[in-house]
């Protein structure tokens, strides 16, 4: 389902961006609502069979298997320092691609993807966290609440800001 | 960049390519018409193109090539070295220009005047060029005015070309990876549906499933060939190289390439090229002597480089040979001393080829000395690490006068690979089979008191343990142990004492045993690189997808090694039969073995003198006037308890067995000093703070991090045999003078560790707390037959000591052994500059007594 709402939405992608509005696949983080444009995203998966990894950094959850490829899966809760999952609960992962690499990012829930205009654009509040603050690109306001847009590039850098 | 010129550009890098291969043929037989005109099609296509893509620079340098090309295809011009040298001028101005296209898409700026003038003058000189240019090289005939046969080669039918292979196509290399990954999909569904359709017994689905398995195989194999590229395309570069060297260096060298058409996959061949090409130069530039050289040795004065490359097994095998001058032995053996690669001792027990395999060694790779002198050894380091890193091994033989040869062992894809699937705390990895030797099942010798009894136990193999970290006895071999689950941090083995079940795998010339919790089977994977963020786990070397579809790690048996401190370019060489002398690499530092006895404070003693460590049980214990022994390799030994007394709650003790044996001396004792618990094995910068006056130690020093006791061995050894160092003398009291040593030593410690070990080993020692004393001894008229010498001391340090010993007296011509934590080069060097006879690193007890027999130049047992 989520499939079908992406590739109608890519359709419309280009025009879209003219209005000076984004497309956002939006998902949800321990509560918090988040987006990632959609042309950044190849695929939205279901619950995987993901191998652990050893001796890798703790954000990194594993590997799995999407058609032939391998995918590192990358926890996003504990990417911005949030409290795990319940154990036992189903993860949904947004599959982004980073020169070459594909990698998964898991989340609690894939919802809808919106289309957002630049007038509820917010640049990032400067008293967010750190980890939140490193990670954003800045937030939509919207009546329904706020959407913070996440920067992929910087959230597969691990291990280079350390 | 559109299509065309892309295009262009791909097609122009490969022609250029064989534009530097045919040139270099066209120097050795400058008639050749069909190489003429190979070449001249060549520069006329880039000319002609380049006309038509509106590119003025190349097509003005690719004009004044194809001038003199003309000139020399209608036999006008003869193609000498120079006029070579000319248009491969002109070749590579067109590659400059060409790389600079496919970067920025446009022409980049630049002077081309000098260049097209001199081509220019070249072909409009004319006939007047043969004649005036001598020729270069032997492989140039003289055949200045043979006319070019009156045929043009243009007319020559492509069919004549001798390079006409098979019809090709070109395509994207992603597009066949893309390929590659489908077909192992594809092997992954065929698979699941195998395994579906087993279950379900259905006949009409068992015969189309067959074929389709069978057509998948194929296909994965299919798309396996595409990949594979002949070697000689690694190869293209180096004629010319060779020829460039050869003009440059004033020698003449004719490489030979064999086996050219040897397939492997695109992914190895780019990996090989640059050590290929590193080693080619290294033939060329220092192993092949000058023509004077070789005539005066009686060898033709052209050098000769052989490049060989051929399949055996799954590999395949790169020889590159040259009929040089050989490695020298000596000299490699001298440097490898200089730069405490290894001892005297060490080097005395190696033949030559263990001495050859130093050049690999990463000291050897910056010795601009070596080569200037005579050796190569430029980067070989990184020759063998490039070839280790994509599983293979490197190898040399060399006679003097007669040439090198190195052997590459390489595998034939790395794309796919056969490997033993493990599993270790729940997860399964994969473990190349080319690194695995075998698997073993081996025994823990804990508790079970009959496995730790003397003499063999068969060819069984077992665990033991020091103290936290396990060996392995195999064959009368120890190897070194890792758990996977400690390696990779996923919690400790569940229960120790049962049996194990050990990979053992081959890592550069070291073997380890890794221990796993299950072993599965063999499958044949598809390495995949790791992502980057994963790099820098050194343990794994790719990861995969196995047949049920699960996504594996590969462990990369170098990073093991590397993990477990075993050093993966580091050379255990099994032959040397000083193999169980502690390492001598690391300079000014002293492995100590860290201890618990009769207190929660750790005790520390060098493990130099530590000759085993074993767990004796309970049962095994026995008193023999009152004092515990137990039976130990089919003697008696003593056991002194280190705590005053044997805990009997306990079932086994950590024994540190000291021994003394000589053959030769007809001395063959043990002596097991009885602790609570063995900590760890410790490299420390050894400062020991006397004091104390506790009896059985020597005194304080800070090793891990914590204030440690060294143990006085010599106290110790004492309690079991009062008489341990005087009976030697006893024995020997009517014989023949036991030899005399002084010893210079400003720290009490280790005149205290030494001189009990030096009287033990038979010699009569006299010891001097500092220079200054010593030589108050010589000016008093004592005489002895050797000097042993501390470098460091207060005052007058032993290279001043030495220089002045060396300088006047009765001790001038005395062999003086230098005994120094520091055992870097330089240190040596000026050791020996100096003027000392050797150089042993201290607490090297064995390398000492080696040194001090040589140097005396008599067996200390033929004095007895």
């Amino acid at each position: 389902m989520p499939l079908d709402l992406l590739n109608h939405a890519a359709d419309g992608a280009a025009d879209a961006r003219d209005d000076a509005t984004s497309l956002l696949v939006t998902l949800s983080v321990a509560g918090q609502r988040c987006g990632i444009p959609v042309l950044a995203v190849r695929d939205v998966l279901g619950e995987q069979v993901i191998t652990r990894i050893p001796l890798a950094p703790p954000e990194v959850a594993g590997s799995l298997n999407l058609r032939g490829r391998i995918v590192t899966a990358i926890d996003l809760r504990r990417r911005l320092h949030l409290p795990p999952a319940p154990p036992g609960t189903p993860r949904m992962s947004v599959v982004t691609e980073q020169g070459g690499e594909l990698y998964a990012l898991l989340v609690d829930e894939v919802a809808e993807v919106m289309n957002l205009t630049a007038d509820t654009f917010e640049p990032t509040p400067p008293t967010l966290p750190a980890e939140w603050a490193a990670h954003s690109a800045g937030v939509y306001r919207l009546p329904a609440g706020l959407v913070v847009v996440l920067d992929v590039a910087r959230l597969l850098a691990i291990g280079a800001e350390r | 960049m559109d299509d065309l010129l892309a295009d262009f550009l791909t097609e122009t890098t490969e022609s250029l390519a064989e534009l530097d291969l045919a040139l270099v043929r066209l120097e050795r037989a400058p008639d050749d018409a069909a190489t003429l005109g190979l070449i001249f099609r060549h520069v006329h296509t880039i000319k002609g193109t380049c006309g038509f893509l509106g590119l003025p620079r190349l097509e003005r340098v690719a004009h004044a090539g194809e001038n003199v090309l003309a000139r020399l295809r209608d036999g006008t011009l003869v193609a000498t070295a120079d006029v070579v040298s000319s248009v491969l001028t002109a070749a590579d101005r067109i590659k400059e220009i060409v790389a600079g296209l496919s970067a920025s898409g446009a022409e980049p700026q630049g002077d081309d005047a000098p260049l097209i003038a001199a081509l220019a003058a070249i072909a409009e000189g004319g006939a007047a060029v043969p004649a005036a240019v001598p020729a270069e090289t032997a492989t140039i005939e003289p055949v200045a005015a043979e006319p070019i046969p009156a045929e043009p080669a243009r007319t020559e039918s492509p069919a004549a070309e001798p390079h006409g292979g098979p019809q090709t196509i070109r395509v994207a290399v992603e597009v066949l990876d893309d390929l590659m990954t489908l077909a192992s999909e594809l092997v992954l569904t065929r698979n699941q549906l195998l395994q579906l359709a087993r279950r379900q017994e259905d006949d009409a689905l068992a015969v189309p499933l067959q074929r389709l398995s069978q057509i998948t195989s194929d296909l994965q194999e299919g798309v396996m060939k595409t990949r594979m590229q002949p070697i000689g395309g690694a190869w293209n570069k180096l004629p010319r190289l060779v020829r460039d060297l050869a003009r440059d260096l004033d020698k003449k060298i004719e490489l030979v390439m064999v086996g050219a058409e040897t397939e492997l996959d695109r992914q190895v061949l780019e990996l090989i090229k640059d050590p290929l090409t590193h080693m080619v130069r290294n033939a060329a530039d220092h192993a092949l002597e000058s023509p004077t050289e070789r005539r005066a040795r009686g060898k033709p004065e052209t050098g000769r480089i052989a490049l060989s490359a051929y399949h055996v097994g799954g590999h395949v095998i790169i020889e590159v040979a040259d009929d040089g001058a050989g490695l020298p032995v000596e000299k490699i053996r001298a440097k490898a001393l200089a730069r405490g690669l290894a001892t005297e001792a060490e080097l005395a027990a190696m033949n030559d080829a263990q001495i050859l395999r130093f050049v690999f060694r990463p000291g050897f790779s910056t010795a601009a000395a070596i080569t200037a002198v005579s050796g190569r050894g430029v980067g070989l380091d990184v020759v063998k690490t490039n070839v280790e890193r994509i599983g293979g091994s490197i190898d040399l033989a060399s006679t003097a006068g007669r040439g090198t040869t190195f052997t590459i062992k390489i595998p034939l894809t790395l794309a796919i690979a056969a490997a033993l699937i493990v599993q270790a705390g729940g997860e399964r990895f994969a473990i190349p089979q080319l690194a695995v030797v075998e698997l073993v099942r081996a025994s823990t010798s804990t508790s079970t008191s009959t496995s730790t009894s003397a003499g063999p136990e068969g060819s069984e193999a077992r665990i033991e343990r020091i103290d936290a970290t396990p060996v392995l006895r195999l064959r009368e071999r120890l190897l070194p142990l890792a758990s996977l689950r400690r390696l990779l941090q996923l919690g400790d083995a569940a229960d120790d004492a049962a049996p194990q079940t050990v990979v053992i795998v081959q890592v550069g010339a070291a073997t380890l045993g890794i221990i796993v919790d299950a072993v599965f089977d063999t499958e044949e994977i598809v390495v995949k690189p790791v992502a980057p963020i994963l790099r820098h786990v050194t343990m794994f070397s790719g990861n995969t997808i196995l047949g049920d579809g699960s996504v594996i790690m590969i462990l990369d048996p170098n990073g093991i090694a590397r993990a477990t401190g075993l050093g993966g370019g580091e050379q255990r060489a099994s032959g040397v039969a000083a193999a169980a002398a502690p390492a001598v690499s690391s300079a000014e530092r002293t492995t100590l073995l860290l201890f618990r006895a009769g207190g929660p404070e750790p005790k520390a003693a060098p493990l130099g003198l530590v000759a085993r460590i074993e767990h004796i049980a309970r049962e095994r214990i026995e008193l023999s006037s009152g004092a515990p022994v137990t039976q130990y390799r089919g003697r008696l030994m003593p056991l002194v308890p280190m705590a005053g007394a044997i805990d009997p709650a306990r079932e086994s003790h950590p024994v540190l067995v000291f021994s003394d044996i000589d053959a030769a001396l007809g001395r063959d004792r043990c002596m097991g000093l009885v602790v609570d618990e063995i900590v760890d094995v410790a490299e420390e910068t050894l400062r020991v703070e006397l004091g104390g006056g506790r009896p059985g130690v020597l005194g304080t020093a800070i090793v891990a991090g914590r204030a440690t006791d060294v143990i006085d061995t010599a106290y110790w050894l004492q309690i079991a045999y009062g008489d341990w160092f005087r009976s030697a003398a006893g024995r020997r009291a009517g014989a023949a003078r036991r030899p005399s040593v002084l010893m210079v030593e400003d720290s009490d410690f280790f005149r205290q560790l030494l001189v009990p070990a030096l009287a033990a080993a038979g010699y009569d020692v006299t010891a001097a707390a500092g220079a200054e004393p010593a030589l108050r001894l010589r000016d008093e008229g004592a005489m002895f037959d050797a000097i042993v010498s501390d470098i460091e001391m207060p005052d007058m340090d032993g290279l001043a000591f030495v220089r002045r010993v060396r300088a006047e007296g009765a001790w001038a011509r005395l062999p003086v052994i230098a005994l120094s934590g520091r055992t870097h080069p330089d240190d040596i060097a000026a050791g020996r500059d100096a003027g000392f006879t050797d150089y042993v690193e201290k607490f090297h007890r064995d390398a000492l007594l080696a040194s001090l027999r040589q140097c005396l130049g008599q067996d200390v047992a033929a004095a007895a």
